[in-house]
């Protein structure tokens, strides 16, 4: 018999992970983010992005939308635990491919570079409801809402034509038509 | 106008609207309004620990051993992080703990005060819920919620921080209608989901029950109405750790304890039977070991109170979301009205279930070879249970060797008689424990099965037991090591016995003396009897020095990473135990 030299028993096979949208409606209390954020971090579960705010202000109802990978089995634990949470009222869990919900998130690029590479740079960014909210001699800030992975695609794309600086607000979600989550 | 009431006096308010008698705690600046105001609260009495994690255990031992929440009080800072432990020990298992403790005056918070933590930080991966109030208007609703939290759903500690400033300030009392605590607690079992439970149990020709922590949790009721289920079917039920005392240990339909430590006969009927039904118990990793080859031909009904636990470790083929009382209730009632006799006509159905059964019982898993010289530990916790018995007696442990001996050898016939800690595994956590049982079950023998270790990690609490006059007994099972150190040390790490044992051990009598108490110490098998006796019998906080057997292993064991039907026996079979298991099953 092969012995291990743990206490513990060995780990078992991993399922397939997934990537996963998880939206949490919450109490806007101190400390709320903060317990969100531990249960994450402490069960050892992925974030990839974050968004929060307010979005009821007289009931005080921040929405956080988190994006984020585990095996089915993960993604059903992050859920019922979010649940268990005081402050937290509902929990929504979206496949990343699911076709009746929407994702979308806003980047801002700032952009220093030669005229020619600045209007590629333009081009490149039109497919993506593209707004260019400052404007300098030789740069601009442009602001983009796109999938999470075009963005990343761009992020590739303006790297060689004087990308300088991105901030980006992580996904947030909605269901499509006029039904909302119960 | 209304009159006006200080945070201090309205916490004390709050306390009394929740009928709490006894709070265990320990003094300190930033806490010293709530000190003050104590004195005008008569029916309250508060318990003096000498350390803030004893006040902690005492308030598990007391929650455990009474059904009631335990109530903790602590200062800021150290009072705090020391109560940490003791919280946490709560979280794992379940335990309904309420601790107030004071904070530095709000205008002061992140300043690095003296005595200043970010407790609310610090507690909250460790508390079901956590409040600082800033605002004294918010101070009856937060405390009286924090109760609901701790009491409701699945139990656990929960803590509310006070800064000093709002301890003073005043404002009228008034406990509101609380809204509902957004739906955490209740599952509501619906018929079809019985019915499901039932018609699973009559096609099952390998049954078991499998229950836990959960059972004795739910109530008093949940454990009469479990023995009604298990007499109703005639299946053989198997209990963690947590668990003992829900169902009478001498009862022959009772396996023992599963697990790492568990019997044979309990570890490989849950790896063989056709259908395991989870009452109140998690699938936590001393139970299952590998989950790959864990009970792999069964279906598994899983009832829970706590959603997260269901399909955590185990995948479960029917969950229950439920209290283990109302599930039960529900479950014997429609199992009566459609199953007459259901006892008998199904004997035949699970006979040869049972002989395989009766076939592991053989082995005598938890037997161990005797001594005239030397006393063996098991020896020593099999005597304490036949001199005890007739007693109503409550046993805590420590963490360790004794406390899986204490769990193989003490037999429970009632529930709320056995505080351990099981899933934090805190050394150290019996001895206050035992302070806090006492503390809810005057008159009672309260014993703390311990280990030499582990009971120095908190024996400064014996002051706490000789002050209020709780006689508590210290049953040390000494074998001058940390003994499951030394064994996984002798069976895993080639015996490299580093750090395990410990060369200074204070003399336990003279130890006695000092803090007021009697000490008894024990050397010789033939004079053990007398000694326990002794110790039973004297009305006063005992220690009592029991040398052991140093190099008793503790047996049956699951070795790490195996299945259930690859236990380890004894020493001799420590190689060969696993075809041998495999042969058997």
């Amino acid at each position: 018999m092969k012995k291990s030299k743990s206490a513990y028993s060995e780990p078992g096979k991993f399922g397939k992970s997934e990537n996963h949208i998880i939206v949490v409606w919450v109490d806007n209390e101190a400390g709320v983010l903060a317990r969100v954020v531990g249960l994450f971090s402490g069960r050892g579960y992925n974030i990839e992005s974050l968004t929060v705010a307010e979005v009821d202000k007289k009931k005080h109802i921040s929405r956080i939308t988190i994006v984020t990978s585990g095996t089915p089995e993960v993604i059903e634990q992050i859920k019922l635990q979010l649940k268990k949470l005081i402050p937290v009222h509902k929990v929504a869990d979206f496949k990343r491919n699911d076709p009746k919900i929407l994702f979308k998130e806003l980047a801002l690029f700032k952009v220093v570079s030669s005229k020619k590479n600045r209007e590629k740079a333009i081009k490149v960014c039109k497919k993506y409801n593209s707004i260019i909210i400052d404007k300098s001699k030789n740069s601009f800030v442009i602001q983009v809402t796109a999938l999470r992975r075009d963005i990343d695609k761009l992020i590739e794309t303006l790297g060689s034509l004087g990308l300088v600086s991105t901030s980006r607000t992580g996904a947030v979600a909605m269901t499509r038509g006029s039904e909302i989550f119960k | 106008m209304r009159k006006l009431f200080s945070g201090a006096e309205i916490v004390f308010k709050v306390l009394e609207h929740h009928k709490v008698e006894h709070i265990f705690g320990y003094p300190g600046g930033a806490v010293l309004p709530i000190y003050d105001e104590l004195k005008n609260h008569k029916t309250i009495k508060h318990i003096l620990a000498r350390h803030e994690q004893g006040a902690g255990h005492a308030a598990e031992g007391y929650a455990r051993s009474s059904g009631k929440p335990g109530v903790m009080l602590v200062t800021s800072g150290p009072g705090a992080t020391n109560a940490v432990t003791a919280l946490t020990d709560a979280y794992l298992d379940s335990v309904p703990i309420v601790c107030i403790s004071g904070q530095v005056p709000t205008h002061l918070i992140g300043t690095d005060a003296f005595q200043e933590a970010d407790t609310t930080g610090i507690t909250r991966p460790c508390t079901k819920h956590n409040w600082l109030v800033k605002d004294v208007k918010d101070l009856a609703r937060v405390i009286d919620l924090a109760f609901e939290v701790a009491t409701t759903g699945r139990p656990g500690p929960v803590l509310v921080d006070i800064p000093k400033d709002i301890q003073f300030k005043k404002t009228e009392f008034v406990l509101k209608n609380k809204k509902k605590v957004n739906g955490k607690a209740n599952g509501k079992v619906s018929i079809s989901e019985i019915d499901k439970v039932i018609s699973l149990m009559k096609k099952s020709s390998k049954p078991i029950f499998y229950t836990g922590g959960g059972v004795i949790n739910s109530g008093p009721e949940a454990s009469k109405l479990l023995r009604e289920l298990v007499s109703l079917t005639g299946f053989p039920i198997t209990s963690t750790l947590q668990g003992l005392g829900a169902y009478p240990g001498d009862d022959p339909l009772f396996l023992g304890m599963l697990g790492m430590h568990g019997t044979y006969e309990a570890n490989n009927a849950m790896h063989d039977c056709d259908l395991m039904i989870n009452i109140g118990a998690r699938f936590d990793d001393r139970i299952t070991g590998k989950v790959d080859e864990f009970s792999p031909k069964s279906k598994k009904i899983h009832v829970d109170i706590d959603p997260s636990s269901i399909g955590k470790n185990i995948k479960a083929d029917l969950a229950i979301v439920s209290d283990v009382e109302s599930f039960l209730k529900f479950l014997n009632k429609r199992f009566k009205e459609k199953n007459k006799d259901f006892l008998n006509s199904n004997k035949s159905n699970i006979s040869k279930w049972w002989k395989d059964i009766d076939k592991w019982r053989q082995k005598k898993s938890l037997n161990f070879k005797n001594s005239k010289e030397v006393i063996k530990p098991q020896y020593a916790v099999q005597r304490l249970y036949e001199l005890s018995k007739d007693k109503d007696t409550y046993i805590t442990t420590e963490v360790g060797q004794h406390q899986m001996w204490a769990a193989q050898h003490y037999k429970f016939n009632k529930p709320n008689r056995w505080m351990t800690s099981g899933g934090l595994g805190t050394m150290g956590y019996g001895l206050p424990a035992a302070v806090g049982v006492q503390v809810a079950n005057p008159g009672k023998l309260v014993i703390d099965i311990a280990g030499e270790a582990s009971v120095l990690m908190t024996m400064q609490e014996m002051s706490t037991a000789v002050q209020y006059k709780l006689p508590i007994k210290i049953f040390i099972l000494n074998n001058q090591y940390m003994g499951m150190v030394r064994q996984w040390q002798e069976l895993l790490h080639e015996k490299n016995y580093s750090e395990s044992y410990t060369a200074a051990l204070p003399n336990f009598v003279k130890l006695a003396e000092a803090y007021g108490c009697v000490g008894i110490q024990a050397k010789k098998p033939d004079e053990l009897d007398d000694k326990i006796n002794e110790m039973i019998n004297v009305d006063k906080p005992v220690i009592f020095d029991c040398l052991v057997d140093p190099m008793e292993n503790c047996f049956p064991m699951i070795p790490s990473g195996k299945p259930h039907n690859q236990m380890l026996l004894g020493p001799q079979d420590e190689e060969e135990i696993s075809d041998e298991g495999k042969t058997l099953v």
